[in-house]
């Protein structure tokens, strides 16, 4: 009984994925709406974390769009889903290594320039 | 994209079905085309390609003690004497969306065997990706003309040109190759290449509208870097 339920389930999104054309056409608006709106972000001239969250958030979101709906990620089986999305933790984790850095080299640099280098 | 049917094998949803899918003995990728899971693992290597790219530009602009140029002064264009910020890059993440999402509904129409329309919309691919790269064209010669170098520029700090010429050259070459293949499949689609069953590339196999989800992958991608780029480059 729960078989064919899920059949019956993945049936639906079959046809949501490949027969309907509303899908798209809603991507494609909410697309062009929150590039509008991060745009927006710029042209109103938003300083430090509110422009900074803003703009993360709405290319997180635009991100997440494009490759549920228009890559056909969210219709794929978890197999395929997880494959591509966990190497992305390496992405991370390796921001977090590069901003530490980053700091330090900033860190230095300044010393550097006020105390002077070398005895 | 559609749900594969496999004879005595049983296809669990979740991550019950990713274990099981796995753990198989068979292909790993139940249902997905061959072709469309390399170009998976193509463009997963790429997305590490532009994303060392993007965290060295974050590196260079942190650690460098000189006011990084403003980029939405930059960046601005002037319209009727008026300079307004990011002017040609909002113009040019317009046309890129555009043409993403005629993209997504030539696959579609692909899938339904819908010939003219698929070629018809993959053409308007083809032209939309050769607008953002002359504007792209037109967006470096402006900005060379007026000194930036990737050694130097008026404007900040020495580091902004070698990384904005290395980032969004990178991606404009990528564009540049996704109009070429959308030109080359728009002319497969219309002389009806897949109803006749021509052999796809790399292949001796017959090709199939799938190939058209392939290229469409491809140019998703290219969208989906244009979104960090934008984010990251021209706002932040």
């Amino acid at each position: 009984m729960e078989n064919t339920n899920n059949i019956e389930k993945t049936h639906k999104k079959e046809e949501a994925s490949t027969h309907k054309i509303g899908i798209y056409l809603w991507i494609w608006t909410l697309l062009f709406v929150l590039s509008f709106f991060s745009y927006m972000v710029d042209w109103y001239q938003f300083q430090g974390m509110l422009r900074w969250s803003l703009i993360l958030f709405f290319m997180f979101l635009k991100a997440g769009l494009i490759m549920a709906f228009f890559m056909h990620l969210f219709w794929e089986r978890y197999a395929l889903v997880n494959v591509l999305l966990w190497p992305m933790t390496a992405i991370a984790c390796f921001i977090f290594l590069m901003a530490a850095e980053f700091q330090y080299t900033l860190f230095s640099r300044l010393f550097y320039f006020v105390v002077g280098g070398g005895a | 994209m559609s749900e594969p049917k496999i004879d005595g094998f049983e296809l669990k949803p979740g991550f019950k079905g990713m274990a099981s899918d796995t753990a198989s003995d068979q292909t790993m990728f139940k249902g997905v085309h061959w072709g469309k899971a390399m170009m998976w693992i193509f463009l997963l290597s790429d997305t590490f390609v532009f994303s060392c790219f993007l965290i060295s530009y974050m590196k260079g602009r942190g650690s460098t003690p000189v006011e990084w140029p403003n980029p939405s002064e930059v960046f601005a264009l002037e319209a009727f004497g008026v300079p307004v910020p990011l002017l040609l890059i909002a113009l040019m993440t317009f046309v890129l969306i555009t043409s993403s999402g005629t993209m997504a509904i030539a696959v579609k129409y692909g899938y339904e065997k819908n010939r003219k329309m698929c070629g018809w919309l993959l053409l308007a691919t083809a032209l939309g990706g050769l607008t953002f790269v002359g504007m792209q064209a037109y967006e470096w010669s402006k900005l060379i003309h007026e000194g930036v170098r990737p050694w130097e520029n008026p404007f900040g700090a020495a580091q902004f040109g070698s990384f904005f010429f290395m980032i969004t050259g990178f991606h404009g070459f990528h564009v540049s190759i996704g109009v070429i293949f959308l030109f080359i499949y728009t002319y497969k689609v219309f002389a009806g290449h897949y109803e006749k069953g021509k052999k796809g590339w790399f292949t001796k196999l017959k090709g199939d509208y799938v190939e058209i989800e392939i290229l469409g992958l491809y140019w998703h991608f290219v969208d989906l870097v244009w979104v960090f780029i934008f984010a990251f480059f021209y706002l932040w």
